[in-house]
């Protein structure tokens, strides 16, 4: 471990002003909670909200997982995995169902989770409404109202537009039938996840000082309309390395004449399932 | 394999990692930078990276900007997270610039003011010629035949806009003793942010940021015609008052340079008309810096002075949600970080936008894309 800092970096005092905006989040689902974030040794939009989060709630025994676009490996996942190794000595891991916290970027996994786990999401910009007012004054005063009417129109207007809403990722939901919430830059395909999701959901945006959550067993919806049900992505193809059809998939160039193939974009589940498919394999053969 | 190129992440940051450490030292032909060379010889860097770090501490800035292999922003932000790291043993009386041990103090708006024009060491009258004789190692002692040493003011100089002060003539400034002094660094802003706050985050604030919005409120976004009231740079003392003491201790001596802009105000309603202020600190020596924070400073009093809003330095939000290069630094650079499946889910769209259009169902207008 890292000698002459904290358990996980942080200071007792800041992990409780940090707990206290993670419990007030949680009492008021959806809602973005200001807190005093600090400066982190990681860059500011490399995580560091989800990082004071995820400091601010592990202890000796966590066992932790960290997941940048689905995968372990990548390169931000390995280096926020290795702070936590080095100034918390945590167990750590890439299997999901082992994990008691994990964190990500732009993912949730595969794997359903379960109700002791929490995941920590890494959030840049924490505001729904912050591409149709810049102005953070302005965007309090509309939760506080509750008044979302200009989302709706937005993805009105894509339709008007594109005969179909255009958001692929980030894509807003309501959060106990109350607040407007981005769901962080996760693909919409992963939105379903979320709705009454075993695990509880906390979100960290450093730069933007806010913390917000989604509890076990929240109802969360993602904004459509009547007559343009929400619908998530899907693929004609299936995973080059596991064969999933169910996966979100990454596309992956393999030559420069056009050539490519899609795997998934969860390396976890992915691993997980081409093991399966190996041993059916054998099993067949025997 | 080509999926192998997203692979292998560990490897390639320790390896990136050693890369670093090498292209840090250079060629090691050539000695090693010290830290004292660093503090003593690129002193304003330091300097700099002190302000905008917001810890005093030259040794450690000279660190940071050797660990930097000199990028200051690099610098600062190394700063900044150990910055985090520490606590917050008291708070400090507020400085008394009025007290200062001035080695460079003039003024813009009298030709002689009670104490005198002290010009220091400046770069403002050299000729920016390269000296070549610079280059030369071990010839570039300044000459010691003429011995000079830095004038300092050995009396307390009064503050030349106290002294217009005395007249009613500039707006006084109010102090809010009862309210604790805010700290960024603990509470998120929030707004409307109160001077001290705006103040706080403007020191802190990235230099080129606040020089290119005090230039544009030279240039006609935000007007408000000012003049270099007083620039002083010197030591002051810095004194706390712990609670279980009872009175007052000198904790030691900081360099700082102050800049107050005196500002033409014409009144408004409730207002005659008199002249008011802008107001820049910095540590060491940053005079660039402590008058581009006093222009924005006071751009964004417009509110407060019933002056129009209307452009992007008076923009309370814009300015400070904008100023902090650590903020602003790694949310651009994390750009680099992967984004294939935001990318995915937008490259899933395009194509099938494409597609309804190649098959004319539910075409959209031409004219919406064009």
């Amino acid at each position: 471990m890292t000698a002459g800092y904290n358990f996980a970096y942080l200071d007792e005092q800041t992990k409780r002003m940090i707990r206290r905006a993670i419990l007030k989040a949680v009492a008021i689902p959806g809602y973005q909670v200001p807190f005093g974030s600090r400066e982190m040794p990681l860059p500011y939009g490399w995580g560091t909200g989800g990082i004071q989060v995820t400091a601010s709630i592990i202890g000796s025994h966590d066992v932790l997982k960290v997941i940048d676009q689905g995968a372990d490996d990548t390169t931000n996942a390995v280096s926020i995995r290795r702070f936590f190794a080095n100034t918390a000595g945590v167990e750590t891991t890439t299997r999901t169902t082992d994990a008691t916290i994990i964190q990500t970027r732009h993912r949730i996994p595969e794997t359903p989770l379960h109700a002791d786990q929490i995941i920590v999401f890494q959030v840049p910009i924490p505001e729904p409404l912050r591409w149709l007012e810049p102005r953070e004054s302005e965007t309090r005063q509309m939760h506080a109202y509750a008044d979302y009417a200009v989302m709706h129109v937005k993805l009105y207007e894509d339709i008007a537009r594109y005969g179909h809403i255009a958001t692929t990722y980030d894509y807003p939901v309501i959060v106990n039938g109350r607040y407007l919430m981005r769901p962080s830059p996760i693909p919409k395909f992963d939105n379903p996840k979320m709705d009454m999701n075993p695990a509880l959901m906390l979100f960290g945006a450093g730069r933007e000082k806010r913390i917000y959550a989604v509890p076990p067993y929240t109802s969360v919806k993602s904004l459509d309309f009547e007559d343009h049900p929400f619908t998530i992505e899907s693929w004609d193809t299936s995973c080059a390395l596991c064969g999933a059809t169910d996966a979100f998939l990454d596309e992956v160039i393999t030559d420069d004449r056009g050539g490519k193939m899609f795997v998934c974009s969860d390396s976890d589940h992915c691993a997980e399932r081409s093991v399966k498919n190996h041993k059916d394999g054998q099993e067949k053969a025997a | 394999m080509a999926y192998v190129a997203v692979k292998g992440g560990e490897k390639a940051i320790d390896a990136a990692h050693r890369l670093l450490a090498k292209e840090r030292r250079g060629d090691t032909a050539v000695p090693e930078l010290t830290l004292d060379q660093i503090s003593q010889q690129l002193a304003l860097s330091v300097d700099r990276v002190m302000t905008e770090g917001s810890i005093y501490d030259r040794d450690l800035a000279a660190l940071a900007i050797k660990q930097a292999r000199g990028d200051l922003v690099e610098a600062i932000f190394l700063l900044r997270a150990y910055r985090a790291t520490l606590p917050r043993l008291a708070e400090s009386e507020p400085i008394d610039t009025s007290r200062m041990r001035a080695r460079r103090r003039i003024s813009a708006i009298f030709k002689d003011v009670p104490g005198g024009q002290m010009l220091g060491g400046t770069f403002d009258y050299t000729h920016r010629l390269l000296d070549f004789s610079l280059a030369a190692a071990g010839l570039t002692d300044p000459d010691t035949t003429q011995d000079i040493t830095a004038a300092s003011a050995d009396q307390a100089l009064p503050r030349i806009l106290g002294i217009m002060g005395d007249e009613g003539l500039i707006q006084a400034e109010r102090r809010d003793a009862a309210a604790p002094p805010p700290d960024l660094t603990r509470e998120p802003l929030e707004f409307p942010a109160s001077r001290a706050t705006r103040l706080q985050n403007l020191a802190r604030g990235d230099e080129g940021f606040l020089l290119a919005l005090g230039y544009s409120t030279q240039r006609g976004y935000g007007r408000n015609h000012p003049f270099a009231g007083e620039i002083r740079i010197g030591e002051v003392e810095v004194v706390i008052e712990p609670a279980e003491l009872g009175f007052a201790i000198s904790i030691g001596d900081i360099t700082v340079t102050e800049c107050e802009t005196v500002n033409q105000f014409t009144g408004s309603k409730h207002e005659p008309a008199q002249f008011t202020r802008g107001y820049g600190l910095s540590f060491g020596e940053a005079e660039r810096k402590a008058m581009a924070m006093a222009l924005v400073d006071r751009a964004l009093r417009a509110t407060e002075l019933g002056e129009d809003v209307t452009a992007p330095a008076q923009d309370e939000e814009f300015v400070l949600y904008h100023s902090d290069n650590v903020e602003a630094s790694g949310f651009v650079q994390h750009l680099k970080l992967p984004h294939y499946v935001d990318f995915q889910s937008e490259l899933n769209i395009v194509r099938k936008i494409r597609a309804d259009m190649e098959n004319n169902l539910e075409a959209p207008r031409q004219e919406v894309l064009a």
